[in-house]
């Protein structure tokens, strides 16, 4: 199994639930983020005193999938989230050792 | 002397409007500052509106408004605890009224004039404390604001407001000798808060990371809001100075209104050209610039005039905020661009733009009135501001050398809610403060529990109380 993790532009939400949701994933974890890459921040001015914002807020979605899927999702939540401008996120992948559902008890790949 | 039933209603609506400013003071203020001070930031003006309104009650009132030594400083014994003024008779006339020409129909009752005071003391004292948001220590801050009333604030109302034979037989220097004008306080409350607020920023110093660390301002709504309050309540503050329910309250209403408005359009047309957008704290503080400014003017300029003096308030205010940056005091909310240059600039203005065809009836430089009152009003606006500046500076400096008025390096940095007041402003997460129960609630018997400290999960948080009873609602919320 493996966490594909994203971080997205938070107006992209929405399609990428929608996205997953027509591949067959049944569920998510979604999270208030913030930060910076390339891009950088943005600046804001307040009586006339300008401030350099770096930490942008993001959305991070989380996702444990089998680890045939794991390459699809990626391209799932990228397509689903590109705007092709700067600040777009990036998504990773790493492997997950082992799952447990709280309610059943069931193990491993059952519990996705 | 009869009472006049319009009138004393006017004055005492205006009264309670003039109150409403204080927290609308609190929540502009503290939606500047950053949310690990916002509690503290309203609370020096909430703690004002108690220790100003005890004070007052006591020998604030004679000392403004009892009979005056010299021009100088009103008797503080004359109606200590507001004494000697509850009957009928003490009723007063509306001088303003009066000297403006219009026939004085009716009085007030001196505690009409009290109550209707009392406030504007409040309010001066609160204008302060946006100088020294974030690190001034609370018990001091009390202290002060006690201590800057008696000597500061009192004494310059009563060399402003107080007229001849009005509340007392002999008045203020200012008013009777001078004949500055300044209709509702542009001298004593805003020149002299303002300078006060100049020098306490300086004895404090600069907070740290100032000028380096972002410091925008957390909850601009919360501004918004209080600017509205603060334009609402004003309307009591100038049209509520006529005491009366007359011509001279609609003028200044609508000089009020009008010079707001062009102050609104003067910062906000400075910040388009200078940094390219309008801004919401820059409608907020053009709104609050042109009241200031309009303040002393309300009575002697033209719907016009109100509209020029509002649009130059909102543009040389906008680029006095800058100052400190340039000569790098740490007026952390602007008191001086704000009060201090809007309150120079609505005193001066009536020299130029008095007009006699509004109701204080004096004639400024465009109106051909020549340089006469032009230098009534920059004696006038100079004497409060050299006093303030110099009286505070000694009380700052003396209260800042025994008790301490700076909280501690670490207080400041983790923020001084939690230092000053053990609380903190927001619980937004579903986890609240986290971990952690109700420790202690009350009634307890006094000194049930000494000192205690918490440990949350996500890092230590240490409330200490020393004696006192209180509740201690979880360790953290």
């Amino acid at each position: 199994m493996r966490l594909v993790t994203a971080i997205i532009k938070p107006f992209k939400l929405d399609e990428v639930k929608q996205a997953l949701e027509a591949y067959g994933i049944t569920g998510m974890t979604v999270s208030e983020a913030s930060g910076y890459g390339r891009q950088r921040g943005h600046s804001e001015v307040y009586r006339g005193a300008e401030y350099k914002v770096d930490f942008v807020p993001k959305v991070r979605v989380e996702v444990v999938v089998d680890d045939v899927d794991a390459s699809d999702v990626m391209m799932v939540i990228l397509k689903a989230a590109q705007t092709g401008r700067i600040g777009d996120g990036k998504i990773w992948t790493v492997p997950v050792e082992d799952v447990a559902r709280v309610r059943t008890g069931e193990r491993g790949l059952d519990a996705l | 002397m009869t009472i006049d039933s319009g009138d004393t209603a006017w004055v005492l609506a205006s009264a309670a409007l003039v109150l409403l400013m204080t927290p609308g003071l609190a929540l502009f203020y503290g939606g500047m500052v950053r949310a690990k001070s916002v509690l503290n930031m309203m609370m020096m003006s909430f703690g004002a509106m108690a220790t100003i309104g005890v004070t007052w009650c006591l020998w604030g009132y004679s000392e403004a408004f009892g009979n005056s030594w010299h021009g100088l400083i009103g008797n503080p014994f004359q109606h200590f605890g507001l004494s000697n003024l509850l009957s009928g008779d003490a009723a007063i006339f509306g001088y303003k009224a009066a000297a403006a020409g219009v026939p004085a129909h009716g009085g007030i009752p001196a505690l009409a004039f009290v109550a209707f005071q009392a406030v504007f003391a409040i309010i001066t004292v609160a204008l302060i404390s946006g100088a020294i948001a974030d690190r001034a220590k609370y018990s001091t801050w009390l202290i002060f604001t006690v201590v800057w009333a008696t000597i500061v604030y009192f004494p310059v109302a009563n060399w402003v407001f107080a007229f001849d034979g009005y509340a007392a037989e002999k008045g203020g220097w200012i008013a009777n000798s001078l004949k500055t004008i300044d209709f509702a306080g542009g001298t004593a409350v805003h020149i002299n808060a303002g300078a006060a607020g100049l020098v306490l920023a300086l004895v404090l110093g600069k907070r740290i990371g100032f000028a380096k660390d972002p410091m925008r301002p957390h909850n601009m709504t919360m501004v918004m809001l209080g600017a509205a309050l603060l334009w609402f309540g004003w309307f009591g503050f100038n049209a509520g100075s006529a005491l009366g329910a007359n011509n001279t309250a609609a003028v200044a209403w609508v000089n009020t209104f009008a010079a707001t408005a062009a102050a609104c359009i003067g910062w906000l047309a400075t910040e388009r050209i200078r940094n390219g957008h309008g801004t919401s704290l820059g409608a907020a503080s053009g709104i609050v610039a042109g009241l200031v400014a309009i303040t002393p003017a309300c009575s002697s300029v033209t719907p016009l005039g109100a509209v020029a003096i509002g649009i130059l308030a909102g543009v040389l205010c906008a680029l006095a905020v800058g100052l400190k940056f340039r000569f790098g005091f740490d007026d952390s909310l602007d008191v001086v661009g704000v009060h201090l240059v809007g309150g120079i600039i609505g005193t001066l203005a009536i020299g130029f733009f008095a007009s006699a065809s509004a109701p204080a009836a004096v004639d400024g430089v465009f109106y051909g009135g020549g340089f006469d009152q032009l230098w009534r009003q920059a004696v006038g606006a100079g004497a409060v501001l050299v006093y303030s500046f110099v009286c505070t500076g000694l009380i700052g400096l003396a209260l800042h050398k025994t008790l301490g008025f700076r909280v501690d390096r670490d207080a400041e940095v983790s923020g001084i809610d939690l230092q000053e007041h053990a609380e903190t402003s927001y619980d937004l997460g579903s986890l609240g403060g986290g971990g952690g129960g109700l420790v202690h609630a009350g009634p307890a018997m006094f000194g049930s529990h000494t000192t205690e400290a918490h440990t949350t999960e996500a890092g230590t948080m240490s409330s200490t109380t020393t004696s006192s009873p209180t509740n201690h609602q979880g360790a953290s919320s």
